[in-house]
């Protein structure tokens, strides 16, 4: 493989002589030839081309509907639920709570690290750091960083209420269910 | 250039076979193809004196990312202890056994729990071949847990290796990923939920977030977990997501990075040695096999192409010897050890498998893999710090120790530099004293919460026990920059304080949590739950 002189305009035969011999050894850098310039366009277009690719491909990992189960669903309430008894439907990740102003939920996911919380009488905790919360989900005890969150229901008749889990509501939002 | 010496080489090779008729030829030909095919593989023939020797290195695509020479410094067992090559067999047999399983394995809740019922039970030599895999992996973690440390207190990471102590750490982030990604695959309780925790720890950017009332508009920790998981919760999605990194992406990134690393050791001029290592050495022995005699004239490479000079100019090849044999046998039996030690470890003790995954009640304790427990005793107290905040700073604490610390003192020797053992020995002492203490004031008195409900989150953020102790030893590290004056100094002592904290906290996190994350002395102390 040989190297060639890179051609030049004639313009500056004079000049390129005395650069030439200053320019002894093949280590020094030279100058970009116009020749290269279409070799570095397609180098850019190709770079380019690829980081709009990944651009794109980044869109991927997200699903425009994501594949977890459905978070509105309907409960039948058990017939007797005594006061300050927690009902958690069967495969769900709620406590529902009756007491004399009405019916609310609250999730069981620890605002921790996302363990279920169980029921106690004396409220919730965590069984993976032992967070604690009180019955109307307020931490009592770290590391949760936040309250057990209340959720959206609504009475839909012949005992049975509608769950919202997507729907946070403010803490005390109790619902009068017949 | 070359076409008319091949076409020489051609009309003379046709001259002396034309002597024969063709069928007898094409017998002859036929005859010798072997030992032509074994030619064309190996130009260079059996490695019998120095030169095939050097070319069976250097003629092989995969071995010629290795030295073609090594220092005989480099071969003394105390230089390397083996621990990189130990870490790369543990590899190769986690990876053979791995895609052994991928023909029974599959990758669906549930039905990836009945298969590896199936492997276990059913499967023959599938129960085997699975701890092999399960305590390979293991091996594996260790083995680049005690290379780093090798590296460090023999000052390998020093000009002009800071390179590839880079990338080393990105090895280190690459195998601690492929074992956290293999720990979701047997979709029993163990893996279900300690892949819920690990997902939430990507999520508890929102910690920070949440207090400071922003999530709305910028929510990293939920992009995190969407990005891991593909879904709101643990399912199908984070299965196969977690399955291809295990397999697919996770492997190949080690496999490059791998290359880099062992091309790097060769290009940055061998394994990091002594500056008088040459008059250290004990004159080679007589029954030495084979020496080097002829010292070559040239030492630089590749004429003019590459820029400056390459680590061997000045470096004669006195005290080199072969790679092959001297290296590879070497290599060879640290190879052997691990195989040993993994099918030793696969006969007594079967890898783990819990019940079925269940989302609606938490394994108690959940535990991750027991390289992450000292992260996850630090998640106890903030999700955010102990499970980001902490290991980002120790990760970039790492990774600036070869451009922090320019020293050339003590190079290659064993907690060379200033302060040298005692040093170490102090910087023990006063690890292992600061984590005992802040974990038993932790243990003992609780953290901000325990005494004020109402803390503001922040705060607990900022201070808890992850961060204290980060700040102690970096107190301890600028301490002892300036009583050595010596950075060297300072790195010796955050090293070996994160080394000992790493070291307690894992230990604290394994064997001293049970239910609830409460303190017990030992396991045997349980509640029943």
């Amino acid at each position: 493989m040989t190297v060639k002189p890179h051609p030049r305009s004639g313009a500056d035969e004079a000049s390129r002589s005395d650069s030439q011999a200053v320019r002894a050894s093949r280590l020094d850098e030279e100058p970009m030839p116009r020749r290269d310039f279409l070799g570095r366009a397609a180098l850019w277009s190709a770079a380019s081309a690829m980081f709009l690719a990944v651009l794109g491909i980044a869109r991927l990992p997200r699903a425009a509907v994501l594949p977890s189960p459905s978070k509105k669903y309907r409960v039948t309430l058990p017939a007797s639920m005594a006061d300050g008894v927690a009902f958690v439907p069967q495969g769900r990740s709620v406590a529902i709570v009756r007491d004399a102003d009405g019916i609310y939920a609250i999730s069981t996911v620890c605002t921790h690290l996302g363990c279920i919380v169980k029921h106690t009488p004396e409220g919730f905790e965590c069984p993976c750091h032992g967070s604690r919360f009180g019955g109307d989900g307020h931490v009592v005890r770290g590391p949760a960083p936040k309250a057990l969150s209340w959720l959206a229901l609504q009475d839909t008749g012949g005992g049975t209420i509608m769950i919202d889990e997507g729907k946070v509501v403010a803490a005390g939002t109790k619902v009068k269910v017949a | 250039m070359s076409a008319p010496i091949v076409s020489r080489s051609e009309s003379a090779n046709t001259t002396r076979a034309d002597d024969a008729p063709a069928l007898s030829r094409a017998l002859t030909n036929l005859r010798m193809a072997p030992s032509r095919l074994m030619q064309t593989m190996f130009r260079s023939g059996p490695p019998k004196s120095d030169r095939s020797r050097s070319s069976f290195v250097f003629g092989n695509v995969f071995l010629h990312l290795h030295s073609v020479r090594v220092h005989r410094w480099t071969l003394r067992w105390s230089a390397t202890a083996g621990l990189g090559v130990l870490t790369i067999a543990a590899f190769l047999i986690a990876l053979v056994t791995g895609v052994l399983l991928m023909f029974y394995y599959k990758p669906y809740p549930e039905v990836a729990y009945l298969s590896m019922k199936d492997i276990h039970f059913v499967v023959p030599t599938g129960r085997f071949i699975r701890n092999i895999h399960r305590w390979s992996a293991n091996i594996m973690v260790v083995g680049v847990l005690l290379h780093m440390g090798r590296v460090f207190y023999t000052s390998g990471y020093r000009t002009p290796r800071e390179f590839n102590w880079i990338i080393g750490m990105a090895l280190l982030v690459v195998t601690l990923g492929l074992s956290f990604t293999g720990y979701l695959l047997p979709w029993d309780q163990l893996a279900y939920w300690a892949i819920t925790i690990g997902a939430n720890i990507a999520q508890s950017p929102r910690e920070v977030t949440d207090a400071l009332g922003i999530t709305a508009s910028f929510d990293p920790g939920g992009f995190q977990r969407l990005l891991l998981l593909g879904s709101d919760t643990v399912g199908e999605e984070a299965l196969i997501r977690f399955y291809l990194l295990h397999v697919m992406v996770l492997p190949m990134a080690l496999l490059a990075l791998l290359s880099v690393h062992m091309w790097r050791v060769r290009k940055d001029g061998g394994i990091v040695r002594p500056i008088d290592a040459d008059q250290r050495l004990a004159p080679l022995g007589n029954e030495t096999y084979p020496v080097f005699t002829q010292a070559p004239q040239k030492t630089y490479q590749l004429a003019a192409i590459v820029r400056g000079r390459s680590a061997e100019v000045g470096n004669g090849p006195e005290n080199t010897v072969p790679a092959m044999p001297h290296l590879f046998y070497a290599e060879a039996a640290v190879f052997m050890v691990t195989v040993l030690v993994c099918v030793v470890w696969a006969l007594c003790q079967d890898a783990p498998l819990k019940e079925l995954a269940n989302p609606n009640v938490p394994e108690n304790p959940a535990k991750a893999p027991w390289y992450f427990l000292g992260l996850q005793e630090l998640v106890a107290f903030s999700a955010f710090m102990g499970g980001i905040g902490i290991p980002s700073i120790v990760l970039l604490g790492i990774g600036l120790i070869p451009f922090l610390e320019r020293e050339t003192e003590g190079t290659g020797d064993w907690f060379g530099g200033p302060g040298g053992k005692s040093l170490v020995f102090g910087s023990i002492v006063y690890g292992l004293a600061t984590v005992l203490g802040v974990e038993a004031f932790a243990i003992h008195f609780g953290w901000i919460r325990q005494w004020w409900v109402a803390a503001p989150q922040l705060l607990i953020t900022a201070i808890n026990p992850g961060t204290v102790l980060t700040a102690l030893y970096a107190g301890y590290s600028i301490a002892m920059i300036r009583r050595y004056n010596s950075t060297r100094a300072g790195a010796v002592g955050l090293f070996t304080c994160f080394l000992c904290g790493f070291l307690v906290l894992t230990i604290i996190g394994t064997h001293f949590r049970g239910p609830n994350w409460e303190f017990y002395w030992s396991p045997t102390l349980w509640p029943e739950h």
